[in-house]
């Protein structure tokens, strides 16, 4: 599953060679993030964000186990269990807002992760097993992340479980039962608010297996690069230890210096101060907005005001709304150009960057009231979103003629230094 | 030879006793599985204490006409609004066929009782609290009720006009015990 001049692992210590004989396992990681696997030379910060993500995978899981030890999920006591972390808990008020803002960083990179595959074209063959896994990860981490917010048991948390779970309504038919049964019970409640405690502690280990699968898959052809030019000989490579653990080691520190300035100097920031206000079944709190990463997302339900064809408004939004994440297993497929990295593509490079504002502004749409002229900007942004994968990226990809490409990473990389040496000389 | 005792069982139409064992056991596991995964997925319905109906008592007395209450039945809120001629009239005066779920103001409150408009106070999009029934809030373009999440519109009789909700409130199963107390439930 390597390049065949991939290092050999060769333990020198009795006891390393002892336990390469019984369990392999320094012999794995040395295969999969050490000298043992070779990655191409030329990979550029964007390549950063997969470990990042998995470093704030870990940190949620770690402050995670440690708010558990002093949260109850009881919709009695929830909202004051955490208030009890934030001010009589030592360093409590610390593990919570790493653990609020963590979220964020995390979906920060995340998104960073996916717009560097759809610029650079990672998802296509033959990598398409890692995109779809990638995905997979995405909707879980969405899942997850909406049922800890609405732990802390406050307005936000209340009506964010009420609205979220009522997509499940939509569904003809067998709708209201399914509603029912995600909340055991009519409202959310008690009920609803142990079922999720104990999702939101399962589901991130589930994320942390198909991050395995995800790796795995990314490690039968190997890492892509910059060039979207796949390793030809050994001089396209370089060992992924020390050459890329250090360079993710720079990147790491950088996003811990970003995550600790949020979480000390601005923890609220992000979050929405209604939710400091104990649930209310009985009042819905003004101005409803979930956290900024669903915002997308909420505008593209929010675009459907009006019944079309036999489907009502209802339906069609919650249907759009999945749709929009459904999109991206096709993209793949939908995307046929022979060409990955969008430096050689002049044209899907513009529609990419088209497709980036319009995803901020579905964001943007996403937190206005559900008043003019934002219904019409969603509506406008929700079209050209799926209009970019369904109709533009297919035509894109047939007709454009991409721009001359070097031979190998090798070539690109040294052309690109040529480059540089005679403009000092110049 | 173990291959050669197999062979000599292959009966006329190929089928081995090995195969009827084979498909016995996986089946009488898949069943069992099947089984096994009924209890789990039905722990997640609404248990005995929660599906136990309460009812809810309100008295109606204090509520002037153009007022509206909000209470709770089910941990569910409930809006009680006590119409005007005017906005019965309103109701009135809407063909059924302008309307997206197609009810008269006689089907949704009680004969005699028509001013009296109990509904949940649950938009029937994704289930917000409508705005409307406290003084002094939005009562959206049909003078009834108005969600602010997405923006419904409901009419002096609670029924969608406006926005992405596609039913009218739902009127729960109540009664007058008398002319001041109704029992919801």
């Amino acid at each position: 599953m390597s390049f065949p001049w991939a290092k050999n692992y060769e333990p020198q210590l009795p006891l390393m060679k002892w336990l390469d004989e019984k369990l392999p396992l320094p012999r794995l990681v040395y295969n999969a993030v050490g000298a043992g696997y070779p990655v191409p030379r030329n990979l550029n910060y964007f390549w950063n964000f997969g470990v990042l993500a998995g470093a704030a995978l870990a940190i949620q899981i770690i402050t995670g186990i440690v708010l558990a030890m002093h949260y109850a999920a009881n919709a009695g006591v929830a909202f004051n269990s955490v208030e009890h972390i934030m001010r009589d808990v030592n360093a409590g008020w610390f593990i919570r807002y790493a653990h609020m803002n963590g979220a964020s960083m995390f979906f920060i990179v995340v998104y960073l992760h996916i717009f560097r595959g759809l610029f650079y074209g990672s998802y296509k063959a033959p990598r398409e097993m890692v995109w779809l896994l990638g995905v997979v990860i995405f909707l879980l981490m969405m899942a997850t992340a909406f049922m800890g917010y609405v732990l802390p048991w406050g307005q936000m948390s209340f009506w964010g479980a009420q609205v979220i779970t009522g997509f499940f309504s939509a569904i003809p038919l067998v709708g209201e039962p399914v509603r029912e049964w995600l909340l055991g019970g009519f409202v959310p409640d008690n009920a609803t608010l142990n079922r999720f405690f104990s999702l939101h502690y399962l589901l991130p280990f589930v994320i942390a297996g198909v991050i395995i699968l995800h790796i795995w898959a990314l490690h039968i052809p190997g890492s892509s690069n910059p060039t979207g030019i796949e390793v030809k000989d050994e001089q396209d490579t370089v060992p992924f230890h020390p050459y890329y653990t250090a360079k993710d080691g720079f990147g790491l520190g950088i996003f811990l210096i970003i995550f600790a300035l949020l979480t000390f100097f601005s923890p609220n920031t992000l979050g929405h101060a209604d939710n400091y206000i104990p649930a209310n079944s009985l009042s819905t709190p003004a101005h409803i907005v979930p956290e900024w990463y669903f915002l997308p997302f909420y505008a593209i339900l929010k675009a459907f005001t009006f019944n079309f064809l036999w489907i009502d408004a209802k339906l069609w939004g919650v249907i759009a709304m999945f749709a929009s994440i459904a999109v991206l297993f096709f993209l793949p497929w939908l995307d046929s150009s022979p060409v990955k990295s969008s430096t050689y593509r002049p044209l899907y490079r513009i529609f990419f960057w088209i497709l980036v504002v319009d995803v901020l502004l579905l964001g943007y749409c996403g937190m206005q009231p559900a008043e003019q002229p934002y219904v019409i900007l969603s509506q406008l942004g929700a079209i050209y979103y799926f209009a970019h994968f369904l109709v533009i990226l297919p035509i894109v990809s047939r007709i454009e003629r991409p721009l001359p490409m070097p031979n190998s990473i090798t070539e690109a990389v040294l052309a690109k230094h040529a480059d540089k040496t005679s403009d000092a000389t110049a | 030879m173990a291959s050669e005792t197999e062979a000599a069982a292959v009966i006329d139409d190929g089928v081995r006793r090995r195969d009827f064992i084979n498909i016995a056991a996986v089946s009488f596991a898949g069943v069992g599985a099947a089984a096994v995964v009924l209890p789990l997925v039905n722990q997640m319905n609404p248990s005995a204490d929660v599906l136990a109906l309460s009812t809810t008592e309100i008295d109606i007395s204090a509520i002037q006409p153009g007022q509206a209450i909000k209470t709770s039945w089910r941990k569910q809120p409930v809006f009680v609004r006590n119409l005007v001629a005017k906005e019965i009239a309103e109701a009135k005066a809407v063909p059924l066929g302008d309307l997206r779920d197609p009810e008269t103001i006689d089907q949704r409150t009680k004969p005699g009782k028509e001013n009296w408009l109990i509904t949940l106070g649950v938009c029937t999009h994704l289930g917000c609290v409508p705005l409307g029934a406290a003084e002094g809030e939005n009562r959206g373009d049909f003078g009834g009720y108005f969600c602010p999440c997405h923006g419904s519109h409901y009419d002096t009789a609670a029924r969608i006009r406006k926005g992405p909700a596609p039913k009218n409130l739902v009127v729960p199963p109540y009664e007058f015990t008398s002319d001041t107390v109704v029992t919801i439930g």
